[in-house]
């Protein structure tokens, strides 16, 4: 009788086979694969656009162009400006958010006194992370119009302060790198085992020299991914490029000295580029659109491949939190 | 001189003073946002004290005279009734909310639970690259090919005709908005839960299944019931993203100051709109004109301030979860 047991549709046996399963959870379980796959035709769909568009219109030579406007007030050329743009302000966003992060992971996880000041920095953090990047950029726009501020912004003939340049652009990008940097840093700061810290008091180092010397050290490729999530957070921005740069295609340098200029100056980035060249925008040249999109695209995909080759020691989908950017 | 005084160890007790006040400075940003936004958005409240979070009057007259506006505006100038765009916020974020949060707890339960380990190796970085593809390729993809499609397509000469009076369907509306925007935040809850049901520990499921439960009962009546808190956290963070998401909107939302009827059936869907986010992006130019600027910072105190309470109701379903000792 026990051999009649174990085959009785019910599924008694050691595994159950789904088609034993009521028609009711069938349904789900078919339900599940099917948005399951839904999800990688979609991504598979867009890579795939966008890839096909992409080949089609981006030439080497147009990333080694730089862009100029036609009569037609369609923006013609390359995309060497734009490409630049991004780089400026990714560069300007890390270097503000990864000292400015990792010093609130740090002291948050190791000093962290008074707690309702501890309090209050995580629930900055938190707040940054759930602001819209729109507000973030119009509040960048009102800081950056204060006459206080105005060396480090666009100023007209007769000494009106637009707000816009790739400082102010840069410096609010910077609010977007924050949170995952700071993230990042902190698990791993708390993943380091207490005895390490030990050892350091032991040897008779400072709480600051244990820090140093061996607590960053040890989360390095944590602070890495932080840095990585953060920089596809500042390359995928339009709002804050839209608002705080402005500029459309070439850069636009304000007065004349070498580098101050640059940064005080106006431009655009790939994200604003694509958006002044979409039917949305004013140019209507949507070949350069997709040409840079797909640019873009690339430039995000190898991201995601960075962050995924140093979180390998903990790839599962717990790793999906952090490594989607999510916090 | 400097680089010498930085390689010599540091006092500990300064290192603290300054880490501390490093980090006190997001706190004083956040500060300063709030200050900024809410004393330029100030003359809206003045003129109109809270009814511009009404309707009634239309708003695209209101933008067409705040555009118009000299530099030494009139008090009729700043009269404003934000209802449409408030209204437009709402329905395009509930409405993939709802269609996300169903995607999301399905696919979340089969990366976990369900799937085989070779397909959970391709569906997991596929939701890791949804979740990194700025929005603004999103948009593109949405007006060059999505919106003429369901311009060309979808939209029959009949609905288009049965509109006129009011306004023109292009196919860019809410249907194209909701799809893409529920594409956007998926992947955010997905991550959420599947981090919520991979801390579930394994005996309860064991237990479950031992209980003659298959696979799914068991997921259903323990690990899902385990987990509400961060389903509900999921959603407030994805409600966030959804509330503050501009440029692929304005993009593809047709950018009327236009409030779907949903009685109006099918044509519902094909029906633009505009949201708070999306407005900010469309008058981005108009700072000239005082009324104009007052009206985008009042649009971004609201957006801000809605950050804050989906901040603050995030924190709030996140304190039950320590009970299972994870992280939110």
């Amino acid at each position: 009788m026990s051999t009649s047991v174990a085959s009785t549709p019910s599924g008694r046996g050691r595994r159950s086979s789904p088609m034993s399963w009521r028609w009711s959870d069938r349904l789900v379980l078919a339900l599940a694969w099917l948005v399951g796959l839904l999800l990688c035709v979609i991504a598979a769909a867009i890579v795939l656009y966008m890839g096909y568009r992409g080949i089609q219109y981006l030439r080497p030579s147009l990333i080694f162009e730089r862009p100029t406007i036609n009569e037609q007030g369609a923006a013609s050329g390359g995309l060497l400006d734009p490409l630049l743009g991004t780089l400026l302000l990714t560069l300007i966003g890390v270097a503000l958010a990864l000292p400015l992060g990792l010093a609130c992971a740090v002291w948050l996880v190791e000093y962290g006194r008074p707690t309702w000041l501890a309090r209050v920095v995580e629930s900055s953090i938190e707040i940054v992370a759930g602001t819209p990047d729109i507000v973030i950029a119009i509040f960048g726009l009102a800081l950056f119009q204060l006459p206080l501020l105005a060396p480090f912004s666009f100023t007209s003939e007769g000494g009106g302060v637009f707000g816009r340049s790739f400082i102010a652009a840069g410096t609010l990008m910077s609010l977007l790198a924050l949170p995952p940097i700071y993230t990042a840093s902190r698990d791993g700061l708390q993943a380091v085992p207490s005895h390490l810290r030990e050892a350091a008091f032991a040897l008779g180092k400072t709480r600051i020299t244990t820090i140093r010397r061996v607590l960053v050290p040890n989360v390095r490729s944590n602070i890495a991914t932080g840095a990585t999530l953060g920089i596809s957070r500042i390359i995928g921005s339009t709002a804050i490029v839209l608002i705080l740069l402005g500029g459309f295609g070439r850069f636009e340098p304000q007065g004349s000295t070498p580098v101050t200029s640059l940064l005080r100056g106006t431009g655009s980035s790939l994200t604003s580029y694509i958006y002044d060249n979409s039917p949305a925008g004013e140019g209507g040249a949507p070949q350069k659109a997709y040409a840079a999109a797909f640019l873009l695209l690339i430039f995000v995909l190898a991201l995601n491949l960075i962050v995924e080759r140093i979180g390998r020691a903990h790839a599962s989908a717990a790793g999906l939190t952090t490594t989607a950017g999510v916090v | 001189m400097a680089l010498e005084r930085l390689k010599r160890p540091w006092p500990d007790h300064r290192a603290e003073r300054a880490l501390g006040a490093v980090s006190l400075l997001v706190g004083v940003a956040i500060l300063a946002m709030v200050v900024f936004v809410a004393a330029r958005a100030w003359p809206i409240f003045q003129h109109n004290g809270f009814s511009w979070l009404t309707g009634g009057a239309s708003l695209e007259n209101e933008f067409a005279r705040m555009n118009a506006a000299t530099a030494s505006p009139t008090a009729a100038d700043y009269q404003l009734r934000a209802w449409p765009l408030i209204y437009g916020t709402l329905l395009t974020t509930a409405m993939s909310i709802v269609l996300g949060l169903f995607i999301a707890i399905l696919t979340a339960i089969f990366i976990v639970e369900l799937a085989p380990a070779q397909v959970t190796a391709v569906v997991v970085p596929v939701v890791r690259l949804l979740a990194s593809i700025p929005s603004v390729i999103y948009g593109l993809i949405g007006i060059l090919v999505l919106v003429p499609y369901v311009g060309n397509h979808l939209v029959t000469e009949h609905e288009r005709r049965s509109m006129l009076s009011t306004v023109q369907l292009t196919g860019a509306g809410l249907g194209v908005t909701v799809v893409i925007l529920t594409v956007m935040i998926t992947p955010i809850m997905i991550a959420l839960i599947c981090e919520a049901l991979v801390s579930v520990p394994n005996s309860w499921r064991e237990g479950a299944v031992a209980l003659g439960l298959n696979p799914l009962r068991a997921v259903r009546a323990v690990t899902l019931r385990a987990i509400r808190p961060a389903i509900v956290a999921a959603t407030v963070l994805a409600t966030a993203r959804a509330l503050g998401e501009a440029v692929m909107i304005q993009m593809v939302s047709g950018g009327k100051s236009f409030a779907p009827r949903p009685g109006d059936g099918v044509v519902f869907f094909y029906e633009p709109l505009r949201t708070l986010a999306s407005a900010i992006v469309d008058y981005r130019e108009g700072l000239a004109s005082p009324p104009l600027k007052a009206t985008i910072y009042s649009l971004a105190l609201l957006l801000l301030f809605a950050a804050f309470a989906m901040s603050i109701s995030g924190y709030l379903v996140k304190l039950p979860l320590r009970k299972y000792q994870t992280r939110g």
